[in-house]
């Protein structure tokens, strides 16, 4: 048999209120044995729907409206409940994004993964254990006996998604769909986690559905890819023919989009093929605008952030007897200066310890010991003094999460405009409103966009709102903690186009914090690697992404994944 | 946890201490206490000798002491109205009131999490929504109104149930019982299910609220993906995760059910503390309301408490660090 999986003209539908919402439109798609097809889309493309479709698991009220889902060639949709419950696990296993929340907090491993191969297969008690053990050492668990008790919450994140592929494969199923298995997950537990995968797909001649966003993980893992767009699947085929050669307009734009980390560009591709991406609204004139005035940066000074010995620790767990007690280092003696006008990259993966340097920055945690001088002033040792205070209102901060950075029971005037009354910068509030309209003109979004609520807005126009906000205070150093790593990477590249204009315009000094390399070799003037709160190296970018010197450096960088195929001569 | 245990003993402690510095004020500001133990005719040389006798000469501070250090023995002086010793009385009262707080919480805790865990899952069905619809009144309706109606449909109308007492009741030496008769049984069922009602209420529609958020999470979808039975999603998967917050709030209302049992005593004259503490009030008793005071206070901190330690049974997250 060659086909594992054949899904025929499948339709899915949402019932709404406003009339039916089609998720998915005349899907066709096959799976076969040893096979990874790589279903890719942005979000709301309905790549997801499919893969709870196939399994019967669509979120009410969600329905397939027609449409064959042929397995092992019999059509699951004649399936009922009960039997639906036996395909489940035994024969298709589905892997979740977030490891984080995929297993019970409250069982230990053991118990999970034990329940399940007893439902799937014939094994029972101590044939159920072994095979669990089994299973983790097969994900590369090492000790798997001894980590049979332990609860999830004592795994970290790529461990996590470890012991849910071992539970996706408890019951020995020949197909699994792995919904973006790794987005959640740092570069380095990205690439491991990939490997084993294909490993397992070869190993046990698994058909594997893998559902992402990430061009990057398609063109690792997927020997056939799928592109979804708005619910259809646009083109299909082998991996480096649709990467590399891409037919249809969205393909083309989606792959022109992704962030290259081989090469420099002036600015980010972004999708043409979706309306309404782009940004829209009447720039103003910064230089002769409120905006560009009163900015209080002394050209004199060269060094507008400086670092010098920065420490803080955390605290784990506290304990009376010293040694119980678990602290950690989150920042290590980091000494740094970013100089006016410069994009500095803060680059590593989570828990180097980055967003906790740019916490410290904006004045969110006070350092242990060291010291942080922002426009030659210092705001640690007088962190109330009016200079610190004065000196802090130039930093301002955007953060990574669009969604819980905006109050939700605000109108977006009034987030954009608290800055502005905060500090009383402006002569009225006519005044404050026309630089409120002025400021979402020029970040794309609109005048119009003032009177209404965060909800109502995209990722996207969410952080469009959050660069408003921050320019209203009329920053000189402009923080960004992984802004665009929660979006799309269409609107990814709008929004770092927007960020790098301002940049330019407002000669804004610049820390970009990502996790993210191709993102950075874009953005920044010099990059500074960091790991476990300390910092590897810094270096200009093409220095950097060309010859890197330190030994973490490089192991980040073989770790990016390969984008040969996205290049048309090398396919 | 030791250190987490010592430092909520420590916390217990000083609100022992508040509140036995506000039942100790009772003593002082409800009225002249020695008005309140001589009659009308008594001299005033009397007065005062009572009041030397009594130590009401003293500084503040040293009947303050004297108070808790008594209270510590178990001592609480004696009954203005009954001129008994008030820990005897409260001793006395106390398995009532104990046996009606614990058959009503098993009622609610039952029923409460049995019905909140059905509705959670069948949110839907005609029987859930008949059950949160019925479970308003629970809540709406006072206590006294609700246990009056049910003494005259099962008392009065259909003669099934006592209406008042605790039945026959056997004496096992330091704890008098009604549960170990069918009459005591009886008795009981009524009273229990007035107090009852209003807990039951509460932990339903908090089952209810945390099951639907349960059900929504990821772990279960992947449960659900790999397979498992219902049965145990919703057992085993769920209802755990949904008993960290139900603790928290079941531990506060056995506290309240204490509380409240002074109301449903009264409707049924139950002979509990309860009903002691409103005869105390009626006649400005003040050693037993203090005592009483004291002594439901002391109830909130223990049970406070074995919350506490529940949680570290419940919740791995918590008993093995993050």
């Amino acid at each position: 048999m060659t086909e594992l999986l054949r899904i025929n003209d499948l339709d899915v539908e949402f019932p709404t209120r406003h009339g039916v919402v089609k998720a998915a439109r005349g899907v066709s798609l096959t799976v076969a044995p040893g096979e990874v097809l790589g279903l890719v889309g942005e979000s709301g493309a309905g790549k997801s729907t499919i893969g709870n479709a196939i399994i019967n698991l669509l979120e009410r009220p969600g329905r397939v409206a027609s449409g064959e889902i042929v397995f092992q060639g019999e059509d699951l949709r004649t399936y009922d409940e009960d039997r639906m419950r036996k395909v489940r696990g035994a024969r298709i296993g589905m892997i979740f994004q977030d490891p984080q929340t995929s297993l019970n907090p409250l069982l230990t491993i053991g118990q999970q993964l034990v329940e399940t191969i007893q439902k799937a297969t014939t094994h029972r008690g101590q044939a159920a254990t072994a095979h669990a053990v089994e299973l983790l050492e097969a994900v590369g668990i090492t000790e798997a006996r001894a980590r049979l008790n332990a609860y999830p919450h004592q795994f970290s994140g790529g461990m996590r998604q470890r012991v849910v592929i071992a539970l996706a494969l408890a019951g020995d199923p020949d197909l699994v769909i792995a919904d973006e298995p790794t987005t959640a997950l740092d570069v380095s537990i990205q690439a491991q986690i990939l490997d084993l995968l294909k490993r397992l797909c070869r190993e046990r001649a698994l058909g594997v559905i893998i559902v992402t966003h990430d061009i990057g993980v398609i063109a690792n893992i997927a020997d056939r890819v799928a592109v979804m767009f708005r619910g259809e699947v646009v083109e299909t085929g082998k991996v480096a023919q649709v990467l590399g050669a891409p037919r249809h307009t969205y393909t083309k734009s989606l792959i022109a989009a992704v962030p290259r980390a081989d090469r420099r560009l002036e600015r980010f591709t972004s999708v043409d093929y979706i309306e309404g991406s782009g940004a829209s609204g009447a720039k103003i004139d910064v230089r002769s605008h409120w905006l560009g005035k009163g900015r209080r940066g002394d050209p004199n000074i060269r060094d507008v952030i400086e670092l010098k010995d920065l420490n803080l620790e955390f605290v784990l767990q506290r304990a009376i007897r010293k040694k119980n007690r678990k602290v950690v280092r989150a920042v290590d003696n980091v000494s740094l200066t970013v100089q006016r006008g410069e994009v500095l990259g803060l680059v590593g993966e989570s828990g180097s310890g980055k967003s906790t340097v740019a916490r410290l920055i904006a004045g969110l945690y006070n350092p242990d010991s060291g010291l942080i001088r922002i426009e030659g002033t210092d705001v640690v040792s007088q962190p109330r003094s009016a200079g610190a205070r004065k000196a802090r209102r130039l930093v301002q901060m955007i953060f990574q999460d669009p969604y819980s950075s905006l109050n939700a029971r605000m109108r977006v005037r009034d987030i954009v405009a608290e800055p502005i009354r905060f500090y009383r910068t402006t002569e009225s509030e006519a005044e404050t409103r026309r630089i409120v309209g002025d400021l979402l003109e020029h970040v794309g979004l609109g005048a119009a966009a003032a009177t209404r609520y965060p909800h109502e807005f995209s990722g996207g126009q969410r952080q469009r709102i959050s660069i408003a906000r921050a320019l209203a205070s009329r920053p000189e150093i402009l923080i960004c903690d992984e802004p665009t790593s929660a979006l799309d990477v269409s609107v990814q590249a709008t929004i770092l186009n927007l960020l790098k204009d301002l940049q330019e315009e407002l000669g804004l000094t610049m820390l970009f914090i990502t996790h993210d390399l191709p993102v950075i070799r874009q953005m920044a003037d010099r990059i500074a690697v960091m790991r476990n709160g300390a910092i590897c190296e810094v270096a200009p970018t093409d220095r950097l992404f060309a010859a890197p010197e330190h030994e973490y450096s490089r192991h980040l960088l073989d770790l990016m994944p390969r984008m040969d195929l996205l290049d048309p001569d090398a396919a | 946890m030791l250190l987490f245990i010592l430092k909520r003993l420590a916390q217990s402690f000083l609100v022992m201490a508040v509140v036995s510095a506000i039942s100790f004020s009772l003593f002082n500001f409800v009225g002249d206490p020695v008005n309140n133990m001589v009659g009308q005719d008594a001299t005033r040389e009397q007065r005062v000798e009572i009041r030397e006798k009594l130590g009401l000469n003293d500084p503040i501070l040293t009947q303050y002491a004297r108070f808790v250090g008594n209270a510590l023995q178990g001592d609480f002086g004696l009954s203005y109205r009954i001129r008994r010793p008030v820990d005897d009385l409260i001793m006395e009262r106390l398995p009532a009131t104990i046996e009606l707080v614990f058959v009503s919480a098993i009622i609610a805790l039952v029923f409460g999490i049995g019905l909140g865990v059905y509705t959670g899952i069948k949110r839907n069905s005609w029987i859930s929504r008949a059950v949160l619809s019925i479970s308003l009144v629970g809540v709406s309706l006072p206590t006294f109104i609700i246990g009056i109606s049910l003494i005259y449909l099962f008392a009065v109308i259909l003669r099934w149930l006592p209406s008042s007492g605790r039945g026959g009741t056997v004496d096992l030496g330091w704890w008098t019982t009604s549960l170990l008769t069918v009459d005591g049984w009886r008795s009981i069922l009524l009273p229990a299910i007035t107090l009852s009602l209003f807990q039951m209420t509460l932990i339903l529609r908090l089952v209810r609220a945390e099951m639907l958020e349960v059900m929504r999470t990821d772990y279960i979808k992947f449960a659900r993906a790999r397979g498992l039975s219902d049965r145990s999603i919703h057992f085993v998967h769920a209802l755990r995760n949904t008993l960290v917050p139900v603790i928290t709030v079941i531990g506060l209302n056995i506290g309240a059910l204490i509380a409240f049992s002074v109301i449903t005593e009264t409707v049924f004259q139950w002979p509990g503390t309860g009903l002691m503490f409103i005869q105390a009030v009626n006649f400005v008793d003040v050693p037993i309301m203090a005592a009483y005071l004291v002594f439901v206070a002391l109830l909130f901190v223990f049970i406070n408490l074995i919350v506490d330690i529940l949680y570290f049974v419940v919740d791995p997250r918590i008993r093995l660090g993050g």
